[in-house]
């Protein structure tokens, strides 16, 4: 099986059968420490390592969601998908990239998980139905995704949950979330799981974690969400190259106005960028082309949990994700109906008492002389 | 027989609460301010003497009974009730530290009128049983002998006399249809016998028609000071029966300050309807008649004056400007004290504190403000229109051993009219 | 899952509406109980209207008196700076005016950021003092309750999770945005139940203050 013959290569040998030069590989390392964060010094480091891994094996599983994420990867440019798929790992199920179909698919997947017990890596996109709810709202094969995904991380060494979907239950999750969505961490208690979000993710940063899991031979730092550290660590908001506009209280008020064609912040046009992680503004989309900030439309925080519940893409971060004006109106016509009940009680009452209310005479007053 | 009980007191209470005294503790922040406004508090300074303290058993009602929050921290249980020990406690804070003299009311941030929450507090007080025993002895007396100082007729009629043969001019008495009846308190008939002089020389001057009546002759109401209605009530019928029985157009309310309030703004509200005539301070009527040209003045004092607003003449009343057009009149050197007219000083003594003999102590405390103000214009003399302020400057200044007379100003525009062989001025002047 | 974005979320969306419906309902019964208490008729005759000197002292009783402001210039300085502040922060705040146009329709035009930053430092520092004054002072100790100090620290609150999270001084942002939005919605939820509807109700005390004096020939 070809999958086995690859992952019994070195990283270096299989670079070398292909032909790329010591000079690219390098190039290449470099990429990959940067990417990273890591110290350009950590070059040689990488380089090192990288000559000496084995590729991981990869299984891919794709249940409730758009393949965005798989044409997101596909657009990664350092690492190339090309790089990746070849070179850095054995990426041996992925319904939409690989040659074989039906019954083969499925054997892949299979062998795959018998030939690397424990040593195999499980990619996620998308979200799945839950153990309680309809397993019929998406199945692979025959398989409800749930059974799929927990017979593929049985004897994984990790999970990485791709795209906002498998990470946070993304889309398919929103409310009502009729499928009863649920994302990998949801289900999959055992394993360590890093999520790499985002609608899509960034490609890089896909690439990335599994460069990182190559190099170190363990998953990277994470933040509260399961989240690589190194490029979850910062707002949109903080390295925001139109920050300083909202420093000095420079807005867009709308998508034409003198404002937007300046390029000043785009808060007031509903920017998630302050509430939401993820590193577009540093690394850019397309090759380092733009991002959606630099393209004049505020980020719609798809890297966040629930963003598609977070409120209107063009209300501002501050504003409340369900009170209207109505509410408002309505809980005050409730006061007055209360208020007025209550105020015309007491009113009786204090009528009550002046009706009873005694005089007081003379001979009352006498007494306490 | 009844008697006076915490029940009774707690249902006065509740009968005084109104959309006023709901938005005032609604809004009472505690930031303290009205303590600095208050002469009991600046001159002890003793916090239990803060305004909006002493206002703590009426709060507490108003809280319980009147909001929505109230009713249910009772069914929690964590109301705090007014207690009959508690309202023993505050009797000292209702009454013997607290002239209402209002000026609190003029610096409270949020606008309450603390003063104002104060009289309605004495009606609860009254009604539990926890009234200051000189008061209450001042309202049985005035009930029963219509002077709160025991004060008959008979005795005023012997000073009408000695006015008479002095002046050379007759006091009118019981003259039905004049224009004004003029009242008098108890306290100008016994230590001020110059004001009915005074009076009846400046009325003969510029020709005005005016009477006395034997039926009510006293203004003062120990009822507003005590704070209850029903003594406070009966005090003003009277005043109205007279003025009604003499068909007067106008009442003259004499130089004392809560008699003004009581017949001017409480009165009507008292009985629950309008009156049939007009009511005035003597110091609008003089300033009347001296901007009608009425009054012709000669000479001037030249010694350094200063002037003593009573606060329910000035801040609670209005008059402000009168009184100081009137010493214009008739004084070269008027000073005006720094803070006066609506920001005025109490002098210590009004509200009943000066009927409340276990107040004598905190009443001369609070008077430290005035003589500090005093002092600080160096008056050489005081003028003031009210016999309580003008008692109180007299025994502080005493206590204090400064030399400084006080007097009367419808005295002093007494002594400067113009002799003349009788009058330009017509008809109703009785030479 | 339950970390500091569905906090975040929690606290902008289910638990706005539930602290903006009791603010409303509060509100609006505590200002019924002053209205339908209303006052009795007055027979005495007034010297003047009442509607005039009423709203003038609504205006005016913001700003102290120069006996009282020499005799408390603390209480009147601070008080200003920290009311002020406060005002201008709330008010004049991009996200701020974005929140109240989002449930009003109105909108007015903001200060720079970093003018709301130092302001809202100002203010805090302002509040401070307050409280110092509050624990030292023997008038204000004596009158103080449970309740002072509990609306301090709520303001307090609000004020300082804002300056935290404009300034991003806590990570994650959500979790600093969350906080100060929920202590925002504590106030809100406290205010017609504490000495906050001061806020509200001190235009209608000035009023019958002024209304009081103003018919006398005062004015307040």
């Amino acid at each position: 099986m070809a999958a086995r013959n690859a992952t019994e290569k070195t990283l270096g040998e299989s670079l070398r059968e292909r032909g790329v030069s010591r000079r690219g590989f390098l190039k290449f390392c470099a990429a990959t420490a940067s990417m990273m964060a890591l110290p350009p010094s950590m070059t040689s480091t990488i380089a090192a390592a990288l000559e000496q891994a084995r590729r991981p094996s990869v299984i891919w599983l794709s249940f409730q969601e758009c393949t965005g994420c798989t044409e997101s990867l596909t657009r990664s440019h350092a690492p190339t998908v090309e790089d990746l798929i070849l070179d850095v790992i054995s990426l041996d199920y992925h319904h939409t990239l690989q040659a074989a179909a039906g019954e083969a698919a499925e054997l892949a997947r299979v062998q795959a998980m018998k030939a690397h017990a424990g040593d195999y890596l499980v990619v996620v996109d998308g979200s799945l139905p839950g153990p309680d709810s309809n397993p019929g709202y998406s199945t692979v094969a025959g398989h409800s995704n749930y059974d799929m995904l927990m017979e593929t991380v049985e004897h994984a060494a990790a999970v990485v949950a791709v795209g906002s979907c498998a990470a946070f239950g993304g889309l398919p999750h929103a409310s009502p979330n009729p499928t009863g969505a649920v994302s990998v961490l949801d289900v999959v208690k055992h394993k360590p799981v890093v999520n790499v979000s985002g609608c899509p993710p960034i490609p890089m940063v896909i690439t990335g974690v599994l460069a990182h899991y190559l190099i170190f031979g363990r998953l990277p730092e994470l933040d509260a969400y399961h989240r690589p550290l190194a490029f979850f660590g910062q707002s949109i908001h903080d390295r925001c190259y139109r920050r300083p506009f909202y420093d000095k209280g420079l807005f867009a008020k709308s998508f034409d106005d003198e404002g937007a064609r300046l390029g000043w912040c785009l808060y007031q046009l509903g920017c998630k960028g302050p509430s939401t992680y993820n590193a577009c503004a540093t690394m850019r989309w397309n090759d380092g082309t733009s991002w959606p900030v630099e393209a004049g439309h505020p980020c719609l925080g798809c890297a966040e949990p629930s963003f598609w519940d977070a409120g209107g893409f063009y209300q501002a971060l501050s504003v409340p994700t369900s009170a209207s004006g109505m509410t408002v109106l309505g809980a005050g016509a409730a006061g007055a109906l209360v208020g007025g009940a209550v105020a015309a009680l007491a009113k009786r009452r204090t009528k009550a008492e002046e009706a009873r209310r005694q005089p007081v005479t003379v001979d009352e007053l006498e007494q306490k002389l | 027989m009844s008697e006076l009980t915490l029940e009774r007191g707690l249902a006065a209470f509740r009968a005084e609460v109104d959309g006023p005294v709901a938005a005032f503790f609604s809004s009472c922040v505690h930031c303290g301010i009205c303590a600095q406004a208050c002469p009991f508090y600046v001159e002890t300074g003793d916090p239990k003497y803060t305004p909006i303290l002493k206002l703590e058993p009426l709060r507490r009602v108003w809280e319980n009974d009147f909001t929505l929050w109230g009713r249910i921290k009772g069914l929690i249980g964590l109301q705090q009730k007014v207690t009959d020990q508690m309202l023993a406690e505050w009797e000292e804070l209702l009454y013997d530290s607290c002239t209402m003299c209002g000026r609190c009311s003029m610096v409270c941030p949020v606008g309450n009128d603390l003063a104002l929450m104060i009289r309605k507090s004495r009606e609860g007080m009254v009604q539990s049983g926890h009234a200051p025993e000189g008061l209450i002895a001042a309202s049985v007396r005035a009930i029963q002998t219509g002077s709160p100082m025991g004060l008959q007729w008979k005795t005023l009629a012997v000073q009408i006399k000695h006015v008479e043969d002095s002046s050379g001019l007759a006091v009118p008495v019981d003259k039905d249809g004049a224009e004004y009846l003029v009242l008098l308190s108890s306290m100008e008939v016994i230590n001020f016998p110059e004001y009915l002089e005074a009076i009846t020389r400046i009325f003969a001057h510029a020709g005005v028609s005016w009477t006395l009546s034997t039926d009510c002759f006293e203004a003062t109401n120990a009822g507003i000071q005590i704070g209850n209605k029903d003594v406070a009530a009966e005090l003003v019928e009277r005043v109205v029966a007279a003025a009604e029985k003499l068909r007067v157009s106008k009442v003259i309310s004499p130089e004392c300050g809560h008699a003004f309030t009581a017949i001017r703004w409480e009165g009507p509200n008292l009985i629950g309807r309008s009156y049939p005539f007009k009511v005035f301070h003597i110091i609008e009527v003089l300033d009347e008649l001296r901007a009608a040209g009425r009054i012709q003045t000669e000479g001037m004092e030249t010694d350094r004056l200063s002037m003593h607003d009573p606060c329910n003449l000035a801040r609670k009343s209005g008059v402000i400007q009168q009184q100081r057009n009137l010493m214009n009149l008739v004084a070269e050197n008027f000073v005006d004290l720094k803070e006066h007219g609506k920001l005025q000083w109490c002098c210590g003594a009004g509200g009943g504190v000066s009927s409340n003999e276990r107040a004598e102590p905190l009443k001369m405390a609070a008077f430290k403000h005035k003589k500090a103000q005093i002092e600080e214009v160096n008056a050489e003399r005081m003028v003031t229109m009210c016999a309580t302020c003008r008692t109180q400057l007299e025994e502080g200044l005493e206590e204090f051993n400064m030399d400084i007379p006080v007097v009367g100003l419808t005295e002093m525009i007494a002594e400067h009219l113009v002799e003349k062989p009788r009058p330009a001025s017509p008809a109703d002047a009785q030479a | 899952m339950s970390g500091s974005m569905e906090f975040l979320l929690w606290t902008k969306g289910p638990m706005f509406n539930v602290a903006i419906a009791i603010f409303a309902i509060g509100l609006l019964v505590r200002i019924a109980e002053i209205f339908v208490l209303g006052r009795e008729r007055n027979y005495a005759e007034p010297r003047a209207s009442e509607w005039l000197p009423g709203l003038r002292t609504v205006f005016t009783r913001t700003v102290a008196d120069p006996g009282t402001f020499k005799r408390a210039p603390f209480n009147v300085v601070v008080g200003w700076v920290w009311h002020i502040g406060f005002l201008i922060a709330l008010l004049l705040f991009v996200p701020h005016i974005k929140l109240i146009e989002s449930l009003t329709g109105l909108s007015w035009p903001a200060l720079p950021n970093p003018i709301i930053s130092m302001v809202t430092a100002v203010t805090l520092v302002a509040l401070i003092a307050t409280l110092i004054h509050r624990m030292t002072h023997p008038v204000k100790r004596r009158i103080s309750t449970i309740e002072d100090y509990l609306v301090w620290t709520v303001v307090f609150a609000v004020v300082l999770t804002g300056f935290l999270a404009f300034n991003r001084m806590i990570n994650p942002y959500p979790l600093v945005l969350g906080m100060h939005i929920l202590s925002a919605e504590i106030m809100l939820i406290l205010l017609p139940f504490t000495k906050l509807t001061h806020i509200f109700t001190l235009f209608i005390a000035r009023w019958y203050n002024g209304a009081a004096f103003g018919r006398k020939g005062v004015q307040s």
